[in-house]
């Protein structure tokens, strides 16, 4: 499924947020957003999962206009895993995952064991199927995370929207869910904040700075020292992996820099 | 693989204390519940409408029941007096049954509510209708207006009251065409405390001391006024608020997870939350101009069943429907007997004896409701 975001700008109470974003998902594309904190892509994921109407533009699901669809068709095509912490209530894990099915439903259907087929293989493919019945209150961070990723595997969507999905996770468990939905085959939109993480997974990055889109292309075109610099204002090494063959960066903050003369200094302290 | 490294985190205490406490012991419990509820609710109607000033025993309550079914009627010999066939059938009957009906449907509205605003601490009379209903009754009570509608007034203007309060909370809750749950809270507040604060300036500027006390009497809730005319009136908005509410429950699970992520899964939000509002306060109103703002119930019942079986809406509308009911009635006994044959009103039973049991199982169990833990 391909999505296409046209020239959308969005404004909150007077406030310009982002403007003029052109953005192109063509169907199976892992595409990353990155950018400083309030760049603006949560609020571009959120104009393109319909919770913040554009002022303008347009922004289509295989050239179907998105707010033109009802929330429900467009649940059907689009699965979103957000921010938002849902993980307070008292619900088991498995009942969770299969509200990801709730698009799919007609009113007081209740679920089949189709459903609950699907549920059970979300939870299989986060790594959580010994935890299905357990309440998701007792869950860490990460755990919760996870569950959501599965909710959002059962909604069975042709385009994952992903805002920072790798908050809250270990290493091991950012890497997992990374190659899941690697390998899922479907059009992926992620806000990332890792730009390795980024490197390593995506087929097109887009950066943004103060609500515009400054670069886009692949990992390689767009992950330059010069660029992380000017957007992300840090000093960066960046080499080809010459294991993973992809951009790595190795950031050098202020204090590995310093000279010797400090190193001496702070060893004595 | 991975499935194992997880498992082989370390668990802590209160997981394991909460895997008990798991869906299959939910389900397990909702279905003994459904199964058991119906029945102690029919033992409490005839144990209600046994118990009183004057004690009739219940198989004669069960007769004089029995002789007003259809077909069945004609089975019974009628061998009771005509007092007890009064107090039975005229007073108490329509009284417990109206109790059942108010304490289901404050229960229904309880779990509507916090739904809505994901907020433990909302309650039905959370948005102001039990405020605004108070005014119209108090001005009926003190001024004798709106003598037109006869033994309605009372009922008529405090439906009147819920409902311009209702509308003034809908308007002021809304930001751009949308329901802001914060600000829906915050003018619920807002308006209570002014509406309050007209009531107590109506009571107060009262001439007799009579009126006031029935005033206060009716804000602190009563089912004294009973008659069988209120049952349809109360019991067809608890019925149809329960079909619809039951019929959205999918829907209410997923709010419970944020207005973002009900909209990513196919809801519409901001209908949905407005046709919540209005169902629910037009039902509170109704209650409330029927029998006064009898507090605890809606905010308590609630709670205790998701204690008892989880969030799961699925769950929690049935088995708060009866313990609402149950409840109440019980509640209502209490307020006829425990100072016969004077009468307290029934709020100072809800609140007295549902408080401390709530307390309990709150400080006995890891209960949260939204609120982390």
């Amino acid at each position: 499924m391909q999505l296409n975001v046209d020239d959308v700008s969005f404004s909150m109470q007077g406030k310009q947020i982002i403007s003029d974003i052109y953005l192109q998902a063509k169907p199976g594309e892992f595409v990353g957003i990155i950018g400083p904190n309030g760049s603006g892509k949560s609020t571009l994921l959120k104009n393109i999962y319909r919770v913040n109407k554009p002022d303008c533009g347009k922004i289509t699901l295989d050239h179907e206009d998105i707010y033109a669809l009802s929330a429900k068709k467009t649940a059907q095509k689009m699965a979103v895993v957000s921010q938002e912490s849902g993980g307070l209530f008292d619900f088991s894990v498995r009942e969770l995952v299969l509200m990801g099915r709730a698009p799919h439903k007609k009113m007081m259907e209740s679920d089949t064991i189709g459903d609950g087929h699907i549920a059970d293989e979300a939870l299989q493919k986060v790594g959580l199927t010994a935890y299905s019945d357990r309440s998701i209150t007792t869950l860490s961070g990460g755990e919760k995370q996870r569950v959501m990723i599965a909710r959002a595997l059962a909604q069975q969507a042709k385009v994952l929207v992903l805002d920072e999905p790798t908050n809250h996770l270990d290493v091991h468990h950012q890497l997992q869910l990374m190659d899941l939905v690697k390998t899922l085959n479907i059009t992926v939109i992620a806000a990332l904040h890792d730009l390795n993480i980024a490197s390593s997974y995506c087929d097109r990055i887009y950066v943004m700075k103060d609500g515009k889109i400054v670069k886009s292309g692949s990992p390689e075109e767009v992950l330059e020292e010069e660029t992380l610099q000017e957007v992300f204002r840090v000093n960066t090494s960046i080499i080809k992996h010459p294991i993973t063959g992809k951009t790595h960066i190795t950031f050098l903050s202020s204090t590995l820099q310093a000279s010797e003369d400090d190193k001496r200094k702070s060893l004595h302290i | 693989m991975n499935e194992k490294v997880s498992l082989e985190q370390p668990v802590n205490k209160k997981k394991e204390k909460n895997e008990k406490e798991n869906s299959r012991t939910y389900n397990r419990r909702f279905k003994i519940l459904l199964f058991a509820l119906p029945i102690v609710l029919i033992l409490t109607i005839i144990l209600a409408m046994a118990l009183g000033p004057v004690t009739i025993h219940p198989f004669i309550v069960w007769e004089i029941a029995l002789s007003h079914t259809p077909l069945l009627g004609d089975l019974v010999n009628g061998d009771w007096t005509n007092a007890q066939y009064n107090i039975i059938w005229e007073i108490r009957f329509p009284r417990v049954l109206l109790g059942a009906i108010i304490g289901a449907g404050l229960a229904l509205a309880g779990t509507g509510i916090q739904a809505l605003v994901r907020n433990s601490l909302a309650d039905p009379y959370i948005l102001g209708v039990s405020s605004g209903a108070s005014v119209g009754a108090t001005l009926v009570i003190l001024t004798g207006a709106f003598q037109i509608f006869g033994q309605y007034a009372l009922s008529f203007a405090a439906f009147l009251g819920a409902l311009l309060a209702i509308i003034a909370v809908f308007y002021l809750a809304q930001v751009g065409g949308r329901i802001s749950t914060t600000r829906l809270l915050l003018s619920g507040i807002a308006l209570s405390m002014i509406l309050s604060a007209v009531t107590d300036f109506i009571v107060i500027s009262a001439p007799d001391d009579d009126k006031v006390h029935s005033a206060l009497f009716w804000m602190m809730g009563s089912l004294v006024g009973a008659d069988w005319e209120m049952l349809p009136i109360a019991g067809i908005p608890v019925i149809a608020t329960f079909i619809f509410l039951l019929f959205q429950s999918r829907s209410l699970n997923i709010l419970l997870m944020g207005e973002e992520t009900a909209a990513t899964l196919g809801i519409n939000i901001h209908v949905f939350q407005k046709l919540l509002i209005v169902i629910i306060s037009l039902l509170t109103g109704v209650l409330v101009s029927v029998s006064g703002a009898i507090g605890f119930v809606g905010l308590m019942i609630p709670h205790v069943v998701r204690l008892l079986v989880g969030s799961d809406h699925r769950r929690v509308l049935w088995i708060s429907l009866f313990l609402g009911a149950i409840f109440m009635m019980w509640a209502d006994v209490a307020a006829r007997l425990l100072v016969a044959p004077q009468e307290i009103p029934i709020g100072v039973v809800t609140a007295l004896t549902g408080g401390p049991f709530f307390i309990w199982l709150l400080r006995k169990s890891s209960y949260s409701f939204g609120g982390g833990s």
